[in-house]
């Protein structure tokens, strides 16, 4: 018993993870129906970015949280200038290209930011300080969930709780929704449209570097290479919940990331992929357009 | 003019600003030593305005022409290189004449190591052709074509380590498992539109190499098997010069073998189904096509060419493993479909060649290749989206009445 929890909280923890990310791949979906490929690579840069601010600001004496705070904020603003400007180069200008387009030009970008790291940077594994302190109140539950787990889960759950609060209730998330539903439609009425999507690239830059400094305290060690390997999954679990759609992301995320622990921690590690992909593969036969997707009849 | 280049420096200050984390500050966290480079800082500036300054001018261009479209000012806009070299005959065949003389005597030119690396580009354009099916004839995107790749190449593997099965039985039978694969493949994303098919194919691929790199039984795991035969020719001994040589002219005629298939099929019955079905799905199924048994055979076809040339790459390489099958080279294979422009099968072989030859003879930048190859990338799909040549369809004809004569 005490071993499936602590695979559930794994499982969640990842989950949670994957829905930082996630959301960013969807909400960009679902308002260009463009898949980003180089959103994993905000999340890498994010995280690479908190690692470099840390590093200096511990040799020039900070200490402890507020090197934390520090440091998360300025991934986040440089993971939001990020995004802001991949979407200026390479998709506004392919905004009435076919299909294929947008997407050949994602794969481009994810390949130069990867090696944009790699070049100026290291190819190699950097340590990752351990940014979140431990918590003396965790102490009796500690085997099962670590102080930096909890952090993980509340500091996803307030992302995404505050992303809803701004879709539902903000004036530029009424016009997010409103070009989601119909872009010429909020046009004619008065959405900025090319505003709205660079605020979607920001936001779903700031929760996927919310993420990447998230991870990288918890794991250890960053390259330029995990923004990939997260991407696709994020991605995966996006689908999953029906992509477009917020809560379905963060649901897609959480089955996968506890089908990934589960099948980790009772049937073999090596072959983790396979059971997240086969679970996919199985929900879509079920569900064409995923778990909390509507099904689009389409109309001739 | 004053206006572009105000802006231009604005562009520079804001690349300096982003930018400068990665390229100036360089931590090292085991010695606490912070490393600044500020010279990248300049370098990124004067890189950043000079950059500025072609994109703005290359934007209005684009937006020119896109323009002159518009209006219908088409006749004035010359036919491209590669319209007339494929339509002119008094370009096209003293052009065809002197490739075949080359590609003959190519490999007497060369030493091995250059022969080699054609054999591999030879590969790709195959492998090119084979995906432009898929992707460039019926519209089914698929992220994971290396895993048919795999199954070709770990096939030869797998029954000559077990069974001692010859290249020549192999080479079918690779084919013959990536079609399968293929239609195994197809079977469950059916309903799937564009989007979910990249993921599940992305999924595909990925499980395919994860599955290879852990069944160590069959496969050898991320050791991968080695000494595989390179092909044979009626039992002949041959030396490693000889044998390259061998392999490069085999590739040459199965390049000219798959292009004359996929020539053949664009434009069968099952090619225009398949191009219908990239057109409107539903118009086609209305028109009565079976979608169902066209999208498998797309993905069949699509997958047998993968797996017929991954059975060349295990002779070629005399060793197989894992990390010869990434999402690298599914990427690199759909890039090579789309800069070439979909469909169009002269343009897949260029990209394929230059895609493949060009980083192994740009070996000088070889850091900066991949930067270059994304941005490449990038930039293509931005300024020439219809790929190097496009696709020109074939038009219907026949008799064109006169408008005299119709006024008559």
């Amino acid at each position: 018993m005490e071993y499936f929890l602590e695979l559930s909280s794994s499982g969640l923890v990842r989950g949670s993870i994957y829905a930082l990310i996630a959301l960013g791949y969807t909400m960009v979906y679902g308002i260009i129906q463009l898949i980003n490929f180089a959103h994993g690579e905000i999340y890498m840069i994010g995280a690479f970015v908190a690692l470099i601010v840390s590093g200096v600001l511990t040799i020039y004496g900070f200490s402890g949280v507020s090197i934390l705070i520090l440091a998360g904020l300025i991934a986040v603003i440089y993971a939001a200038a990020y995004g802001y400007t991949l979407e200026k180069i390479a998709y506004r200008p392919l905004r009435n290209a076919p299909r294929l387009s947008p997407l050949i030009s994602a794969i481009g970008m994810s390949l130069f930011l990867q090696n944009y790291v790699l070049l100026a940077q290291t190819p190699d594994f950097l340590p990752f300080p351990a940014l979140i302190p431990d918590f003396d109140f965790m102490e009796p539950i500690a085997h099962i969930m670590g102080s930096a787990e909890l952090v993980i889960l509340v500091t996803s759950a307030v992302s995404m709780v505050a992303l809803t609060v701004l879709i539902k209730y903000t004036r530029i998330g009424k016009a997010m929704r409103a070009t989601q539903q119909d872009m010429t439609m909020a046009r004619l009425v008065g959405v900025n449209v090319d505003n709205v999507i660079s605020t979607t690239f920001i936001i779903g830059s700031v929760l996927a570097a919310i993420g990447g400094v998230l991870v990288g305290s918890y794991i250890g060690q960053i390259n330029f290479y995990i923004g990939f390997m997260a991407g696709v999954k994020a991605f995966t679990a996006a689908v999953l919940g029906g992509i477009g759609n917020i809560p379905g992301a963060v649901l897609g995320a959480m089955v996968l990331g506890l089908t990934e622990a589960y099948a980790a921690g009772y049937i073999s590690s090596a072959y983790e992929d396979v059971f997240a992909f086969g679970v996919l593969v199985l929900i879509l036969i079920l569900r064409p357009s995923g778990l909390l997707g509507k099904a689009v009849t389409q109309k001739v | 003019m004053v206006d572009n280049f105000k802006r231009s420096f604005l562009v520079a200050l804001w690349f300096v600003f982003l930018t400068f984390p990665l390229m100036v500050v360089k931590v090292n966290t085991l010695k606490n030593i912070v490393e600044w480079r500020w010279i990248n800082m300049l370098w990124v500036a004067i890189g950043a305005f000079v950059l500025s300054l072609v994109w703005r001018w290359a934007m209005a261009r684009r937006q020119l022409k896109s323009k002159a479209a518009e209006i219908g000012e088409e006749g004035l806009v010359k036919p491209g290189l590669g319209q007339r070299l494929l339509e002119d005959p008094k370009v096209f065949k003293p052009v065809l004449i002197v490739l075949a003389l080359v590609t003959i005597v190519f490999p007497l030119l060369v030493d091995i190591y250059q022969t080699n690396i054609m054999v591999l580009a030879l590969i790709f354009v195959v492998l090119g052709l084979g995906l432009n099916i898929t992707v460039g004839l019926a519209g089914l995107l698929d992220l994971g074509y290396v895993a048919f790749f795999a199954v070709g190449a770990y096939t030869y593997g797998v029954l000559n380590t077990f069974w001692g099965f010859g290249f020549w039985i192999s080479l079918p039978i690779g084919g013959l498992m990536g079609a399968l694969f293929g239609i195994a493949l197809g079977f469950p994303i059916l309903r799937l539109r564009g989007d979910y098919l990249a993921i599940v194919t992305l999924g595909f691929g990925s499980i395919a190499k994860i599955v290879i790199e852990n069944w160590e039984e069959v496969f050898n795991g991320a050791k991968g098997i080695a000494g595989i035969p390179r092909p044979g020719f009626f039992g002949a001994e041959m030396n490693i010069a000889s044998a390259t040589t061998y392999t490069y002219y085999l590739m040459i005629l199965m390049v000219l073998f798959t292009i004359f298939i996929t020539n053949r099929l664009k434009d069968s019955r099952i090619g225009r189904a398949w191009m219908a079905l990239r057109e409107d799905e539903i118009a086609c199924v209305a028109m009565g096509v079976d979608m169902a048994r066209t999208k498998l055979s797309a993905y069949a076809f699509g997958a047998f060419w993968a797996g017929l040339v991954g059975v060349v790459f295990a002779a070629r390489n005399t060793y197989i493993n894992p990390n010869s099958f990434t999402f690298m080279e599914s990427a690199l294979v759909l890039s090579i479909v789309v800069m070439g422009g979909m469909g169009s099968i002269i343009g897949v072989i260029i990209a394929a060649l230059v895609l493949i030859l060009m980083p192994e003879y740009l070996r000088a930048f070889s850091e900066y290749r991949m930067l270059m190859f994304g941005a490449v990338m990038v930039l293509m799909m931005i300024f020439r989206p219809e790929g190097l040549i496009a696709n020109v369809r074939r038009k219907y004809a026949g008799r064109t009445v006169k408008t005299e004569e119709a006024n008559a």
